[in-house]
């Protein structure tokens, strides 16, 4: 519905077939929709995928194969498959990751389909809060994680949203979200307690 | 419109600039196991990562200009509490979209 106006038709739902990264798309078209160029949309995208890259290195050992291999499965990481996959113990639960990407896939590239098509018919999808959906699934994500981990949990996710704010004020589009991650690094401060 | 060039253009940066991210960790660990320092970081790491993604997602206007979203912050405030009182995902979703529905009516 977005992206109908800007790019006709086919691109978008081509677009959510490959790249298959909602945040990166949205960060993208909000540059271009700004009056940015091309190349500074896909170098908001690719900051906002960024995150990936660190996540890629948490779920390798988990994954199967040659590198060839887990370089593909890796590429099934995204925001709720990662946070879904995560066992206590720091490892990831290989099957739930393709699993779930598998069922987001489909639904995602059907979603992107049925936008399209109803850009224009279909009323702003804002004027019924369907748009709290996203952030309210994270937050049940971050309510398990934060049970898990209990304090240093709660003050890391803490600590990350304060960065995120700060970041969102100062930083383009999708680097907040990769520099809030850090806050993870908290977990290394005191070892030998946990 | 955009011209045709550009959007393929961008299409094709993007798919690669996501390829290349997601692969590279897998790619050069292989087999390898993170070192065992690294652990608790990377436990917190979807911690930290939802945190984050929820803050820029409330940051952010229905306009996507930055902003406080007050009619999301509500509804996921409604969405927090329904899941400390363990409500279920889909029910706790469900209170979020009315909240957030009910305060854009109000506003």
């Amino acid at each position: 519905v977005i992206a109908q106006p800007m790019m006709g038709t086919i691109a978008p739902i081509v677009m959510s077939c490959v790249v298959f990264a909602g945040s990166a798309q949205f960060a993208a078209f909000g540059v271009l929709t700004a009056g940015g160029s091309i190349v500074a949309a896909a170098v908001a995208g690719a900051l906002t995928n960024l995150r990936f890259l660190v996540a890629g290195f948490a779920v390798a050992p988990s994954l199967k194969g040659g590198r060839i291999r887990r370089a593909l499965e890796g590429q099934a990481v995204l925001d709720p498959s990662f946070a879904l996959a995560a066992r206590e113990d720091g490892s990831f639960d290989r099957g739930v990751l393709l699993w779930s990407t598998g069922v987001q896939y489909v639904s995602w590239i059907g979603g992107t389909v049925a936008g399209v098509a109803l850009a224009g018919v279909q009323p702003d999808p804002t004027t019924y809060g369907l748009d709290v959906i996203m952030p309210a699934f994270f937050m049940t994500l971050l309510v398990g994680e934060v049970r898990t981990h209990r304090g240093v949990g709660a003050i890391a996710a803490v600590c990350s949203a304060a960065i995120a704010a700060v970041c969102t004020l100062v930083l383009a589009p999708g680097a907040p979200v990769a520099v809030a991650a850090c806050a993870s690094l908290i977990g290394l401060i005191r070892p030998k307690d946990t | 419109m955009m011209p045709g060039a550009a959007i393929w253009t961008l299409i094709a940066m993007l798919t690669m600039a996501t390829v290349i991210i997601k692969g590279t960790g897998p790619f050069l660990l292989g087999d390898h196991d993170l070192p065992d320092r690294l652990r608790p970081a990377v436990m917190l790491l979807p911690t930290t990562l939802m945190a984050a993604l929820i803050t820029v997602a409330l940051m952010h206007r229905s306009d996507g200009a930055i902003g406080w979203n007050w009619a999301q912050c509500v509804g996921l405030l409604v969405a927090a509490v329904a899941l400390f009182c363990r409500a279920p995902l889909i029910l706790s979703l469900g209170f979020a979209v009315v909240a957030t529905a009910t305060v854009r009516a109000l506003m």
